[in-house]
């Protein structure tokens, strides 16, 4: 068996071509029906989306990545990325807290090692649509969520407890439950992490900053302090360094981009329709604006493609149990690119949305609007920031033969 | 790298013609590999002492530090890691590693 550059079974590739699931149309209905009509409320507030997720909840979305067998939908990571997008296209805001909560399960349902309580857990998250939120960030590390400062204290008898210092938990507050890094124990290096769960009632968060940001303000994101207590079994036993490469990282790369396609998806629907009402005023002459148009589209169906093709890629070999190549460094080096290549589009395709749309887009609140989609795009460089991403990549390209 | 890899001549190469001398091959290549991850892959502790099947990760390598690793053994033995070996669990551990550079090395 060799392996290549380009690893994806034949099935893998055409799925990209299936039409969208009831989940991915109900969240389509979702996102016109609930989150749009809030979105601007949610951002000028910069208020939790809990409408949205109200109805999240209603129609078992945040259940997608459960697996089947403990009683979710066993969705695989390109219908949970259409789903992010498809809700993003209403409101980014929502569709990055889908996108966060579904990177805490799938972590979770990948690397549980059969541990029944974790397992039992996750039905819960099924069962009752428990919400989980990240907590990765730490002052001191920042944003590499690789070192941990604060480490997990073990408690005679049985269980744990943890105090950590986050410099940001997004929708920290309305969140059920909380997936925390921390380093093993008190004597160990700090890049020796683990994953603990901490769920509502374990926990307390305490000297909780303010969220007043440029955009995705409703994800509420403030730093915090965390106080945690639990049951050993919380702990998990699968090294964080492990489920980061094969699971935490490709996963929020491919999320991500799913949440931004869906602002630019959206941003380019204004355009189209900007560009149609010219059309319509003037028939049989092609608007000056249709040439940036088809610019537009083609960067579109690059990130399109980019994102669902990674997905596609990492299901395939999740599927084929390809631990070898998911661990890789050519596969870590595309799901970097990824992160970096949707991240820029996502502001061009929007500023370009802008310029073709003219003053009806600059202004608030309008049919054309897309100030939000800016604002909301302009994270994606910064959440990891991109800097550190380079830098990564600059790394493995040291060492990487082939292209 | 891409002449076809013929391990086990090459391996009975190291090997040599006694069975001490082979065992000193190898261990000639663990010591050197021991000595670059003394100088790169930033562990915590002393190198000397750690044990072959010790998971470097848990003892401070970091993603970043392993990079540095493979650079260093790269230019230390005049081999090249082929991406399909770029992995984590070959830069697992000192014997991991050992055995990987041993592999390329009867390639060559």
């Amino acid at each position: 068996m060799t392996l290549t550059g380009d690893r994806v079974s034949g099935s893998s590739i055409w799925s990209i071509t299936l039409p969208r699931s009831q989940l991915v149309q109900t969240l389509e209905r979702v996102a016109i029906d609930v989150a749009r009509p809030a979105a601007y409320d949610v951002d000028k507030h910069a208020r939790f989306p809990s409408e949205t997720v109200h109805v999240l909840r209603e129609v078992n979305a945040l259940g997608a990545a459960v697996p089947q067998e403990l009683g979710g939908g066993g969705s695989p990571l390109l219908e949970l990325a259409r789903m992010c997008t498809a809700l993003s296209t209403g409101c980014a805001a929502s569709g990055m807290v889908l996108a966060m909560h579904h990177i805490q399960v799938l972590s979770l349902a990948r690397h549980h090692g059969g541990n029944r309580e974790v397992k039992r857990y996750l039905e819960r998250v099924a069962a009752e649509q428990r919400l989980i939120a990240s907590v990765t960030s730490e002052v001191g590390p920042s944003g590499d969520m690789r070192q941990s400062v604060a480490a997990v204290q073990s408690i005679a008898g049985d269980g744990y407890s943890l105090e950590k210092h986050a410099t940001t938990i997004s929708y920290g507050a309305h969140a059920d439950d909380l997936l925390i890094t921390a380093r093993k124990n008190e004597k160990t290096v700090p890049s020796d992490q683990v994953l603990v769960l901490a769920q509502r009632g374990q926990y307390e968060l305490s000297d909780v900053g303010t969220w007043d940001t440029l955009g995705m303000r409703g994800t509420c994101s403030p730093g915090a302090t965390v106080r945690a207590r639990g049951e050993s079994w919380q702990v998990l036993d699968t090294p964080f360094g492990y489920v980061a490469t094969l699971t935490m990282v490709p996963v929020s790369h491919v999320l991500w981009g799913a949440v931004w396609l869906g602002i630019a998806s959206d941003a380019m629907s204004r355009a189209q329709v900007m560009v149609r009402k010219k059309a319509r005023a003037n028939p049989g002459v092609v608007p000056r604006a249709a040439q940036k148009l088809t610019e537009v589209a083609a960067k579109l169906q690059m990130m399109k493609n980019e994102v669902h093709s990674l997905a596609a890629e990492h299901d395939a070999l999740h599927a084929a149990n390809d631990v070898t190549w998911l661990s890789s460094l050519p596969f870590a080096l595309k799901i970097n690119n990824l992160k970096l290549s949707a991240s820029r589009l996502v502001v061009e395709i929007t500023q370009d949305a802008l310029q073709i749309c003219g003053i009806e887009a600059y202004k608030n609140n309008s049919q054309f609007s897309v100030g939000r989609n800016l604002r909301d795009a302009c994270s994606a460089g910064l959440m990891i920031h991109n800097d550190r991403i380079v830098q990564t990549n600059e790394s493995l390209l040291l060492v990487q033969k082939g292209t | 790298m891409f002449l076809a890899m013929q391990p086990g001549t090459a391996m009975a190469t190291i090997n040599s013609s006694s069975a001490e001398s082979g065992t000193s091959a190898v261990a000639q290549v663990e010591a050197r590999v021991r000595d670059v991850l003394s100088a790169h892959a930033q562990l915590q502790g002393v190198i000397d002492s750690l044990a072959g099947s010790t998971s470097l990760y848990e003892h401070g390598m970091t993603s970043r530090a392993s990079v540095t690793v493979m650079l260093a053994l790269e230019g230390e033995f005049e081999i090249e890691f082929p991406d399909a070996m770029l992995r984590r669990d070959v830069f697992e551990s000192l014997d991991a590693i050992t055995r990987a550079v041993c592999e390329l090395l009867a390639g060559r």
